[in-house]
């Protein structure tokens, strides 16, 4: 069976030629290994060894207590590197090594993408360059202190509002010039097939072990799943095991930023419209000529003004419940989790916390929750306090 | 009106092809630019639409882009420019990136297209796998959608292209975004001799072209050569618009003599 393109209408592959060739390259590559035995036998130990999974489900009680039903954290603040993204870079870099790409580069928001392919580029003595906006670069610096300990070479961008989507560009447009030597690892469910269902692929073991980790404490199956949305893919990674099961609530936060009204926010869901961006067809933050706007979020990981086609495909169907929690609640809920677990979430993760603490989730005592804690917050602690005008 | 084809046809040597920002610097010296293209010797025209994302160019179309945006400039406004030049005698190829016809509604915009007397549409971020529903759109307008090869199209994406392809092909010479190269690939004469064995279309190479030497030699084996960041670059580094003019009227002056000594293939 060939990688899906399409989810629905969304999805396709809308690149210069230059780079329809490698794409085809990479279809046929992630095709022909992703149910290769000593493919996933590699990436199995990778997962295991390296990154530290399976990452555990923690039963949040005190968190519990606060909204009113049983709260588990999926612990992929636990993984190596500090978020969800190491399953993806992982997977991808075992390709490029089959592919024979000898360069990787990559895009970064929060920094966490790049953190995670820096790693396993360092792991495999691979050249590593990472696109991050100067936005992000002044928000997240220790996240480029950490890529460039770790041998990669951290490229500002400048053009935009010097955020994840002209990282973005900017990185594909370093694939265009040298994709004859190059692997582009995306870091997330978007940009052109096969990206988002390969990516969605390797961030499915979130969801494979939550399913099998729920059964085994509560013997059924959870009333619900919690995970911010940005491009998207922590969310599609735990919810893909539960898509079939329509009992359970899947339930995807945007980052509404300063408020949906606002014009200042990261929610495409809610507010954008079908467009392209970065090569696939999707919602879409854009004025009335096409042209994309910035998007906002006080989360880097979750300030961007798309978001993966599969999402826009879940949300037409009307599959997963899409929602939004501002800054304002996510800082909120930042400090919360700290104070309630002991866990300093990251502030992408602090959306999807947001909304169980904002009361409107129509759970009930006795129902189980499993919220994805997609990242830690050590890189968010300075912003956060600049937020807070704690003087550091 | 000639076609495109006829339009290659007709001038029994390489075009000339010059590429300007719509709306850049602003609307009224973007149609002063046009008119001294045609002036200094033009054959063929391309006007790209300014787009927010401009994946496939390099800093200078970025730049002149971002400041058309930021002067208000939208689609419309473009297509009028378009239409002016074009009646003025130009003959016009449009670039556009995707979004921007989704959003304008390609019925519509291949329906400008035609009423303004633009021959053809290049959309840098179309493959032919996407391309089926926008060209018949076009081709009831009588416009060509030109399709792109790039030196990584393998022989097989040559076919499915040049099958699908009218007007010209837009031969891509390198890797990489628009703008000025120090060199070109050594192998853009053998790319475009493998392009040649599925087509007879004419064959017109763009992307890093900068230099009057660099069009006499892609001119060689080329039927159109195509300049843009060069021609953009005199604009944005003249402070002194009158000058850019002199610039670009001597440069493409120039570019126009080799084009015409060079013997016909």
């Amino acid at each position: 069976m060939s990688v899906t393109h399409r989810f629905g209408q969304y999805g396709g592959r809308y690149v210069p030629e230059t780079l329809v060739s490698a794409l085809e390259e990479l279809d046929e590559a992630y095709d022909r290994y992703r149910e290769d035995p000593e493919f996933l036998t590699e990436l199995h130990e990778l997962q295991r060894d390296y990154a530290g999974r399976p990452t555990p489900l923690f039963a949040a009680r005190r968190l519990s207590d606060r909204v009113g039903c049983t709260v588990y954290l999926k612990r992929e603040d636990l993984a190596h590197t500090g978020a969800h993204k190491i399953n993806n870079t992982l997977g991808q870099i075992l390709l490029a090594r089959r592919m024979g790409k000898g360069r990787i580069i990559a895009e970064t928001g929060a920094g966490q993408h790049g953190v995670a392919t820096a790693t396993v580029a360092a792991l495999f003595g691979l050249e590593c360059h990472v696109y991050m906006g100067e936005e992000d670069i002044r928000r997240q610096e220790l996240n480029v202190f950490r890529m460039r300990l770790l041998g990669a070479e951290v490229l500002p961008v400048t053009s935009g509002s010097g955020t994840l989507k002209d990282a973005t560009n900017e990185a594909i447009r370093d694939w265009v010039t040298n994709v004859e030597s190059t692997h582009y690892i995306i870091g997330s469910v978007v940009g052109p097939a096969p990206y988002p269902a390969m990516v969605r692929d390797f961030q499915a073991v979130i969801g494979r072990e939550t399913r099998q980790q729920i059964m085994g404490k509560e013997g059924c199956l959870p009333d619900g799943v919690v995970a911010c949305v940005g491009a998207g893919s922590n969310a599609i990674g735990i919810f893909q095991a539960f898509r079939e099961d329509t009992d359970v609530r899947l339930i995807g936060v945007e980052a509404a930023g300063l408020g949906l009204d606002s014009g200042k926010h990261g929610a495409s869901l809610a507010r954008g419209t079908a467009g392209i961006l970065h090569g696939s067809y999707s919602y879409v933050l854009q004025d009335e000529d096409g042209q994309i706007q910035e998007a906002h979020s006080i989360a880097a990981g979750l300030d961007y003004p798309s978001v993966g086609p599969e999402h826009a495909f879940l949300k037409d169907l009307g599959r997963v419940e899409y929602t939004s929690a501002t800054d304002d609640e996510a800082l909120e809920a930042f400090q919360a989790l700290s104070r309630l677990e002991g866990i300093i979430p990251a502030l992408e993760s602090a959306h999807a916390i947001a909304y169980l603490l904002g009361g409107a989730h129509r759970f009930s005592r006795g129902d189980v929750v499993v919220l994805n804690l997609s990242g830690r917050g050590d890189k968010d602690v300075y912003s956060v306090a600049e937020r807070l005008g704690v003087s550091r | 009106m000639k076609s495109l084809a006829e339009v290659f046809a007709d001038a029994g040597r390489p075009l000339l092809m010059p590429y300007a920002v719509g709306g850049y610097p602003d609307m009224e010296s973007c149609a002063r630019i046009l008119r001294t293209y045609r002036e200094a010797g033009a054959d063929l025209i391309e006007i790209g639409i300014p787009f927010s994302d401009p994946l496939a160019d390099g800093p200078v179309i970025q730049a002149a882009s971002t400041v058309a945006l930021a002067r208000g400039v939208r689609p419309g406004d473009v297509l009028e420019l378009a239409a002016r030049a074009a009646s003025e005698g130009a003959r016009i190829v449009l670039l556009s990136y995707l979004n921007t016809i989704l959003a304008f509604g390609p019925e519509r915009f291949f329906a400008k297209c035609g009423q303004s007397g633009v021959l053809g549409v290049v959309v840098p971020d179309l493959p032919v796998e996407e391309a089926a529903e926008l060209q018949a759109q076009a081709k009831e307008w009588s416009v060509d959608m030109i399709l792109l090869v790039a030196p990584t199209s393998t022989d097989a994406r040559l076919r499915r292209i040049t099958a699908a392809a009218s007007g010209f092909i837009y031969c891509v010479s390198t890797t990489g975004v628009t703008g000025a190269r120090a060199t070109l690939r050594s192998d853009l004469p053998s790319f475009l001799e493998r392009v040649r064995q599925y087509t007879k279309l004419p064959l017109a190479v763009g992307f890093g072209v900068s230099t009057v030497e660099q069009v006499a030699a892609v001119a060689a084996y080329a039927d159109g050569v195509i300049i843009g960041s060069a021609l953009v670059d005199m604009v944005a580094k003249n402070s002194d618009f009158a000058s850019s003019l002199t610039a670009i009227r001597e440069y493409l002056g120039n570019a126009r003599a080799t084009l015409v000594a060079g013997s016909p293939h």
